[in-house]
């Protein structure tokens, strides 16, 4: 069900929303909100289902290379899941009153964004477990608190994607446990994905947090529940004790504990670099909207067909009632 | 021709055997056969199901659009439909 109603907001309904939100109660889609809460949602939400559809490729180009059956069924089935959470995401925002369609158009017109870190190339085999590491990992960081959010069907989707984040992020680790355990070469590739994928993970929280215009407006409406900097921080509190185990080194020379703040002290990222990434001049923005739209056209066919098919069907079930 | 014209389906999923169905989400398809199929995929990956309702979404009927709407009211005013509107004696048992 969807709703395009934008009317302006009678007199209470401004107050209702607020106490609802006050109460930590969730907003529902035939609620009344205001267009700013809706626009920021359906920005945030389209972005991140762009995210997970674009994040089928930098993994899905090493299906047909996995090393096993067992690893190739593996990542079949992660990337699977990747298209699986852009469609509960794409759910959840046309009950907002956008269409797919339309959402999935601006994306392949470079008119909507998705996630800086998949305009980075997947190199080699590591890269696969390190994303599973880094990048679902981070995107943890990031969606358990979204659960909580204030928009209900955002906060459902999330649910369900967080289930299976946790095995995106345990396949990854524990492939980059098996490839420490081989030879050295192995672990060469390993700690060289690291090194390339340790910085633009943590630019994935979004710049820091006096630069992030539209963070305190996300926050008081209860959309957003935690700061950049703060889930930047709880990822590298996160994970440098799992890179101890693993036996590889985070390449930051200013990473270190801090007794008195309870936390890691860390370099700073390059944000020149995220901003140009952004912008679209990341190693592969060009080459990802290209590989969206030529999957998108390429399928225009099968769209077709089954629309006739549907159409002819029907007409049949009428005919066969009336005869 | 594009994925417009395929209408919306609400989808709803039979945890197991014993609960009711819950909706879970929507999707496109061009019919109803290739909404159960996608829904499968979608919603059903790993065992959450054991079957499967999907709906045209244009023919769901709801009620309007505002919790605060004086549709619900009859229900909040009728405190003896309660079983703790009644006072029993703390000594008769099982009731």
């Amino acid at each position: 069900m969807t709703t395009t109603d934008s009317t302006p907001a009678p007199q209470g309904l401004q107050e209702h929303f607020d106490a609802t939100i006050a109460r930590d109660q969730r907003i529902e889609p035939r609620d009344w909100m205001p267009d700013g809460y809706r626009k920021t949602l359906v920005r945030q939400i389209a972005q991140h289902a762009h995210s997970e559809i674009i994040g089928m490729q930098p993994e899905g180009e090493w299906i047909t290379r996995a090393p096993s059956l067992r690893r190739k069924a593996i990542l079949f089935a992660k990337v699977q899941d990747e298209a699986g959470h852009g469609l509960y995401l794409y759910s959840a925002a046309e009950t907002l009153g956008v269409d797919r369609a339309d959402l999935t158009e601006k994306l392949i017109e470079g008119r909507q964004k998705y996630s800086s870190i998949f305009n980075y190339p997947t190199l080699s085999f590591a890269d696969v477990g390190v994303i599973g590491w880094f990048v679902d990992g981070a995107a943890i960081c990031n969606q358990v608190p979204l659960c909580r959010s204030s928009y209900g069907p955002y906060a459902r989707a999330m649910v369900r994607i967080c289930k299976e984040e946790s095995f995106h992020q345990r396949q990854g680790y524990e492939l980059l446990l098996t490839m420490m355990r081989g030879t050295d070469a192995q672990r060469e590739m390993v700690q060289d994905a690291v090194d390339r994928w340790w910085w633009p993970s943590l630019m994935m929280f979004g710049p820091p947090d006096d630069a992030s215009p539209n963070s305190a407006q996300s926050m008081a409406w209860k959309i957003k529940r935690h700061s950049n900097d703060e889930l930047r921080r709880r990822f590298v509190d996160m994970t440098v004790p799992q890179a101890e185990k693993l036996g590889v080194t985070l390449p930051d020379p200013d990473l270190r504990w801090n007794e008195e703040s309870g936390h890691h002290d860390f370099g700073t990222p390059d944000w020149d670099e995220l901003m140009r990434v952004i912008k679209g001049d990341g190693p592969l923005n060009t080459e990802r909207i290209e590989r969206r739209r030529a999957a998108h056209d390429e399928g225009a066919w099968v769209r077709e067909a089954a629309t006739a098919h549907a159409a002819k069907r029907n007409k049949r079930v009428q005919e066969g009632t009336a005869a | 021709m594009t994925q417009q014209d395929w209408p919306l389906y609400e989808v709803f999923v039979r945890g197991k055997r014993g609960l009711n169905h819950v909706h879970v989400g929507s999707l496109h398809a061009a019919d109803d056969q290739m909404a159960l199929t996608h829904a499968r995929d979608l919603y059903t990956r790993r065992n959450e199901g054991v079957s499967i309702w999907v709906v045209l979404s244009e023919h769901i009927a709801a009620s309007t659009r505002d919790e605060k709407d004086p549709f619900f009211a009859p229900s909040a005013d009728k405190v003896y439909r309660h079983p703790t509107f009644y006072d029993i004696p703390d000594d008769v048992p099982h009731i």
